[in-house]
């Protein structure tokens, strides 16, 4: 038997927006025979400060991160930003510090963002899962060029009966979130999410997926501003059967 | 012209945003590029190797830049050619002029060059009473309009055919009114009646390089047009504007080069014309020029040899990292201010300039890694756009709310049982308050956000505190 003690790193975004999110991850964690643990001393992974040239305080963080998670079997994170922030980055933080690099790469080796772990350690080829409509699904960008996640989401949405997924044209282009960019650039991540809407809307979908919250966040904001009555989750409530929640930005029915 | 400098981005982003001409264009030429490119390689089951060989390649004659330039400046010598050495824009202005000044040249033919846009060189050239002919369409575009390239291979693409017809109307005094030229094809051939003349007319011509090969002592040029070996031919004076990393070892490996370089550019296999020139005219040549000049350029380069920088002194000016870019696919070049746009200019610019000029080019970016993904030499433009922010935050340089902002919450991130009293408190509440409408049209503290987009409101109580009430 495979040790699959996993401890679910969540995300601040997840954490704060989206708590859904982190019990379907726990749904489907727990489903593909994996023993889930939420380590209490975890806030963020580091990227705003990253991002921001703000150096030390990334190692700080880093580090707090490295202590709380290293001893579990593998850690998981439903965002391929995050995900890549500590299998990625981590160790090129640590460069001139051997101690620190040698703990830092161990992270880095069995962490995995969530569906790319389900499919491709974990072994999990369908879900049990019911959808009626039809979603298409936007590549979030870390995710897709750090991490290679590509196929992994759709094939298991494939797998969901009464789910189509219609391919978006340039779903592998930016949403124009990039964490602080959307705020500090605000003009031109409007273009760019302008632009991503207007590609979702056509493509028909009723439901439009990814596997980044900052990301999705973007897009439900922005087509929720302009009306659209389009659903936005993240795929992993669909995957995990939790799509009777009301979707990103949608108020509850109680 | 219409001055636009790097630190005043995102001042131009927002009036290039407002340009319907340009969206237009740059809808049009988009999936020209990214279409083509992905094309072109789809032919060539060896493109990955050869785009580790060409980072190979060129990171072997980086490590060795002085080796490799001595060596191409002694091929140039022997085969009776000059070499100038300029450590800055100036110099190589000064060098241009004196050149053009000892021979008596009253008009200059240009091939496209980057490095003559770096060194003002038409400026200088017109300031010295000198006429300077733009021979590349795309450029002879924007000379006409008193622009400057919103690209480094397609320097007119931010024009829709509309307004290069309107310019031509304007500039081309002798045309009838009757006469069709809403079409590139006879856009061109007009272009080509005015310059045809131009090209006898010069003394100078003036061309970039693509590559300069230390084996041979040859400047090579690839163009669609043709007009770079007209420039360079006829003339009686050839000089070559080239930065000093544009030196690689043989033959062999410009050929390796060349065959990434017009793939990623255009999407074509090879350029129309490539074209190898190693110093003036032989007896037994029946055309080229008397003299044949090596301009030199440093301007900052070598400051950044051994730094976290120096990988960029790869980039063979392909363009694929601007035509992928969907940052500068939304504000267009001259958005960045400066000769060098988009991501590669991102990293360039501040080198070239410094980061207190053009510190805004490197934070303008989501980091979505599109760039790296496409550059034929595989630089890491995302990391070295985040070295230049970590110079910015070292300096004090990044604008103190972002700063402040940033720190608090690292502040908060590293004390996790404050980060939950803060956030269970604070997020039930703004739940509590978004439950209604299940988003917010505008919140004070998030001015940036709802100015284009609502706010999804947050679930109700985190994540770590309902988890914590179960367990």
């Amino acid at each position: 038997m495979k040790n699959n003690r996993v401890a679910l790193f969540i995300t601040c975004l997840v954490d704060l927006f989206r708590p859904t999110v982190g019990f379907a991850s726990i749904k489907l964690l727990e489903e593909a025979g994996c023993e889930v643990v939420v380590p209490r001393q975890q806030t963020c992974c580091g990227q705003p400060a990253y991002n921001t040239g703000d150096r030390a305080d990334t190692i700080s963080i880093a580090k707090q991160v490295i202590v709380e998670f290293e001893d579990y079997d593998y850690i998981i994170v439903p965002s391929g930003s995050c995900a890549g922030m500590i299998s990625k980055h981590y160790p090129a933080l640590f460069s001139q510090d051997s101690n620190w690099l040698d703990r830092a790469n161990r992270l880095s080796k069995k962490t995995y963002e969530l569906i790319s772990f389900l499919t491709d350690i974990m072994g999990v080829d369908s879900v049990d899962s019911e959808f009626q409509g039809t979603v298409t699904y936007h590549d979030a960008c870390s995710g897709l060029r750090e991490l290679s996640i590509h196929d992994q989401p759709r094939r298991l949405l494939s797998s969901i009966d009464g789910l189509h997924l219609r391919e978006l044209d340039d779903a592998n282009v930016c949403c124009g979130f990039g964490g602080t960019f959307c705020v500090k650039y605000a003009d031109i991540s409007n273009r760019m999410v302008e632009t991503k809407a207007e590609q979702v809307i056509a493509t028909g979908a009723d439901t439009l997926l990814a596997g980044d919250l900052g990301c999705l966040l973007n897009m439900a904001g922005k087509l929720q501003r302009d009306g659209v009555e389009l659903n936005v989750r993240h795929v992993a409530e669909v995957l995990a059967g939790m799509a009777d929640k009301p979707a990103i930005g949608v108020p509850s029915k109680d | 012209m219409t001055e636009s400098i790097p630190s005043q981005f995102k001042e131009n982003a927002v009036r290039q945003l407002a340009d319907e001409d340009l969206r237009q264009a740059l809808t049009k030429s988009k999936g020209h590029f990214t279409g083509g490119r992905q094309k072109s390689i789809d032919n060539l089951p060896e493109f990955e190797e050869l785009r580790d060989k060409a980072r190979d390649i060129k990171n072997h004659t980086i490590e060795n830049l002085d080796f490799y330039l001595e060596a191409y400046e002694k091929k140039v010598l022997s085969s009776g050619g000059h070499v100038h050495w300029a450590s800055t824009a100036k110099d190589a202005q000064e060098i241009v002029l004196n050149i053009c000044q000892t021979v008596g040249a009253t008009s200059v033919n240009k091939g496209k060059s980057m490095i003559g846009e770096e060194c003002d060189i038409n400026e200088a050239l017109e300031a010295a009473g000198i006429n300077a002919v733009e021979t590349d369409l795309g450029e002879y575009i924007i000379q006409i309009r008193n622009e400057r390239p919103s690209h480094i291979i397609a320097p007119a693409v931010h024009l829709t055919k509309a307004q290069v017809e309107e310019s031509f109307r304007e500039t081309h005094t002798h045309l009838d009114p009757e006469r069709v030229l809403d079409e590139p094809p006879t856009l061109l051939e007009e272009a080509r009646k005015v310059l045809r003349k131009k090209y006898f007319e010069a003394e100078v011509g003036i061309t970039g390089a693509n590559f300069l090969v230390a084996e041979t002592g040859s400047s090579i040029i690839v163009t669609n047009e043709g007009n770079g070996d007209l420039s360079q031919l006829l003339p009686r004076v050839h000089i070559v504007l080239a930065s000093i990393e544009k030196v690689v070892p043989n033959l062999e490996d410009a050929s390796t080069l060349l065959r990434v370089l017009a793939r990623s550019a255009t999407g074509q296999e090879f350029s129309v014309y490539t074209t190898i020139s190693t110093g003036p005219r032989r007896d037994e040549d029946l055309d080229g020029p008397e003299e044949y000049h090596v301009i030199l350029l440093d301007n900052g380069r070598t400051s950044m040899l051994g730094t976290e920088f120096q990988d960029m002194l790869r980039c063979i000016r392909c363009g694929a990292c601007m035509n992928h870019c969907p940052v500068y696919q939304s504000v267009g070049g001259h958005a960045y201010g400066w000769v060098y746009p988009g991501p590669m200019g991102a990293v360039l610019s501040p080198g070239l300039l410094g980061v207190d000029e053009a510190g805004h080019l490197p934070n303008a970016s989501t980091f979505c890694g599109r760039c790296e993904e496409v550059c034929p030499v595989h630089i890491p433009l995302p990391k070295m756009m985040r070295h230049w922010r970590e110079r910015e935050f070292e300096r004090h340089l990044t604008p103190n709310a972002y700063r402040k902002g940033i720190q608090l919450w690292s502040f908060i991130a590293l004390r996790p049982n404050l980060y939950k009293r803060l956030t269970s408190f604070h997020i039930r509440i703004l739940g509590w308050i978004g439950r209604r409408r299940g988003r917010f049209s505008s919140l004070p503290m998030a001015k940036g956000w709802t100015k284009y987009r609502d706010l999804p409101a947050p679930e109700g109580k985190t994540f770590q505190k309902q988890w914590s009430e179960r367990s």
